[in-house]
């Protein structure tokens, strides 16, 4: 049986009178990527900070590493890397510095560190920015010397909350590329999103949240086979003809959403349901069939989108 | 890692990264107390002198003394409020550092560790610009560095902890305005406080910039006469400072943990 990193049971986060995180309960296993999918204020962040220590647990058990994060933070901190929503970079330092300060506070000799630097700047294609300053870097770059940084220690478990959240298309793709590259060398990685490509790109497995609980757990796959059938077609009308349409189309497909902007039909055969759109009179300005993703799983489960 | 050793990596990066930005802080530091000596100690004081003061020494002499307490309070001031401002608020890499090993409490002792190192730079670069101006003799001026140290770190700490209950930087300054350049003008540090009014003398006694000035003064004017120091013991302006100091730590720790520690 594979080793469970994390454990938690009804583990619970309260500010005064307001429930962050409402008895959950996950394992997260040795050399999977585990994410925590939800909206923000799901209290998928409050979640990170608890395993990670920084946030003390409310309510509830949860052991990192067999370890008692009230008692041991430090042992488990040893053996984490975090990288944090928002950069807490030092802008003071340069590049290299921030990692070497990172190694240091880690109890690393210097003679350790100094390889390891060259080794991550190379994984994080920031080689040639090593002597200059952080605070002219992109977005993207200040996010792989983040993750960079946490890899310092070469941590057990490497912690990302919303790793991509304010990058441009093409840095995402870059950072997933290299977190890619964690997972495929054996890494176990605990990522939160809101973003539902990112969570079916990098986990393996993960727990969809919302207000603080937990909604349904999976891999992407059994996640999407569970709760939504296999297509989705999109439908927008012009404004007049979308509540006549509604009405028209009632019973078409095995379950329908009706957003502000256009409608979701969820059927297992497109091709059909379109069919019986046409036979009923009901022609879209547009149609758009794709396949069903973690979004339409959590608008299921919710009732609300991911990103509003 | 004890706790020593971890308050000491922290310092270590306090440390890397002043040698990036010590340029900024060599106006405070080094030109301001030339100025201040030149200015007040040799221009204003030799229109005191002529004037007949009764303090029984130059006005330059008499002046260093205070000033080298007001220039610790200066820059513990300083090192308590906007860098732990910037950890917290601004740029947040505290909320980095406690990810690690290193928790709120390492922080604070780094940061009064290299807080320490950096005052004593600071203060021998001033005794010794104050024994060029002859305003100090050698010996006496260094023996005041510790007392004017402890002053320095009595101000970082309790200011830290004051920082930590801030929201935003826009009160940083009025802490200056209204507490920093008060004190420095009322402590004792340009003139003595016996020339204060009689009701506002008692306040004086409760303020650390006195206790500071008083045991700078009395350690490095040995013989100092009772027209420019009080005739308060020296062993109660150190308690009065080792307390504050403590105070300080103490809050700077537990509200530094709330901060970082939701």
């Amino acid at each position: 049986m594979t080793e469970i990193l994390v454990e938690a049971r009804g583990l619970t986060k309260r500010f005064d009178d307001f429930t962050a995180v409402d008895a959950i309960d996950f394992d997260i296993r040795k050399g999977e990527a585990f994410g925590f999918l939800g909206p923000n204020g799901a209290g998928k962040t409050s979640t990170m900070k608890m395993i990670t220590t920084v946030s003390p647990i409310t309510e509830g058990k949860m052991t990192v590493f067999g370890l008692d994060p009230t008692t041991q933070g430090r042992s488990i901190r040893q053996r984490i890397g975090v990288v944090p929503q928002e950069d807490n970079l030092d802008l003071e330092l340069t590049v290299a510095e921030n990692l070497y300060i990172y190694g240091r506070y880690h109890d690393m000799k210097k003679a350790d560190i100094m390889p390891r630097i060259e080794e991550l700047l190379d994984f994080a294609q920031l080689t040639e920015r090593k002597d200059s300053e952080v605070e002219p870097l992109s977005g993207g770059m200040k996010r792989r010397l983040t993750i960079a940084r946490a890899l310092i220690n070469d941590p057990d478990l490497i912690i990302l909350d919303e790793p991509t959240t304010g990058l441009d298309p093409q840095a995402r793709h870059l950072l997933w590329d290299r977190l890619y590259r964690l997972k495929r060398d054996g890494a176990t990685l605990i990522i939160t999103t809101h973003y539902m490509d990112e969570a079916e790109q990098l986990c393996d497995r993960l727990v969809v949240m919302d207000q603080g609980k937990i909604v349904a757990e999976g891999s992407p796959r059994e996640l999407i086979e569970q709760y939504a059938p296999r297509e989705v077609l999109e439908l927008r009308f012009d404004d007049e003809h979308n509540d006549d349409a509604v009405i028209k189309m009632d019973g078409v497909a095995p379950r329908s959403e009706v957003l502000a902007d256009r409608v979701l039909l969820y059927t297992d055969d497109a091709d059909d349901t379109q069919r019986a759109l046409h036979e009923r009179g009901i022609h879209p300005e547009q149609v758009l069939v794709r396949r069903s993703t973690l979004e339409d799983v959590f608008l299921r489960l919710t009732g609300r989108r991911l990103i509003d | 890692m004890t706790t020593v050793s971890r308050s000491l990596r922290f310092a270590e990066s306090e440390v890397i990264a002043y040698r990036r930005t010590w340029r900024g802080t060599v106006i405070t530091s080094f030109v301001n107390p030339v100025l201040f000596l030149a200015a007040m100690g040799a221009g204003l004081g030799s229109l005191v002198d002529a004037g007949g003061g009764n303090l029984g020494i130059p006005y330059l002499v008499f002046v260093a003394s205070g000033l080298m307490a007001a220039t610790a309070m200066q820059n513990g001031a300083g090192d308590g409020s906007f860098p732990v401002m910037a950890g917290v608020i601004w740029r947040k890499n505290f909320h980095g550092t406690i990810t690690t090993p290193l928790g709120p409490a390492d922080i604070i002792l780094g940061r009064l560790i290299w807080g320490v190192a950096r005052l004593v730079f600071v203060l021998c670069v001033f005794a010794v610009i104050a024994v060029l101006f002859g305003a100090m003799e050698l010996g006496p001026a260094l023996l005041a560095i510790p007392p004017a140290v402890l002053t320095g770190i009595a101000f970082t700490t309790v200011i830290t902890a004051w920082t930590l209950t801030q929201k935003d930087g826009t009160s940083l300054s009025t802490l200056f305005r209204f507490a920093i350049v008060p004190l420095f003008l009322f402590s004792g540090t340009f003139f003595p406080i016996s020339q204060l009014p009689d009701f506002l003398q008692p306040v004086a006694y409760i303020t650390p910039l006195f206790h500071g000035v008083e045991l700078v003064r009395k350690i490095a004017l040995p013989g100092a006469n009772a027209s420019i120091v009080t005739g308060l013991p020296i062993w109660a302006s150190l308690l009065y400072l080792i307390v504050m100091t403590a105070i300080g730590i103490y809050l700077s720790v537990r509200l530094l943990d709330r901060k970082l520690r939701p």
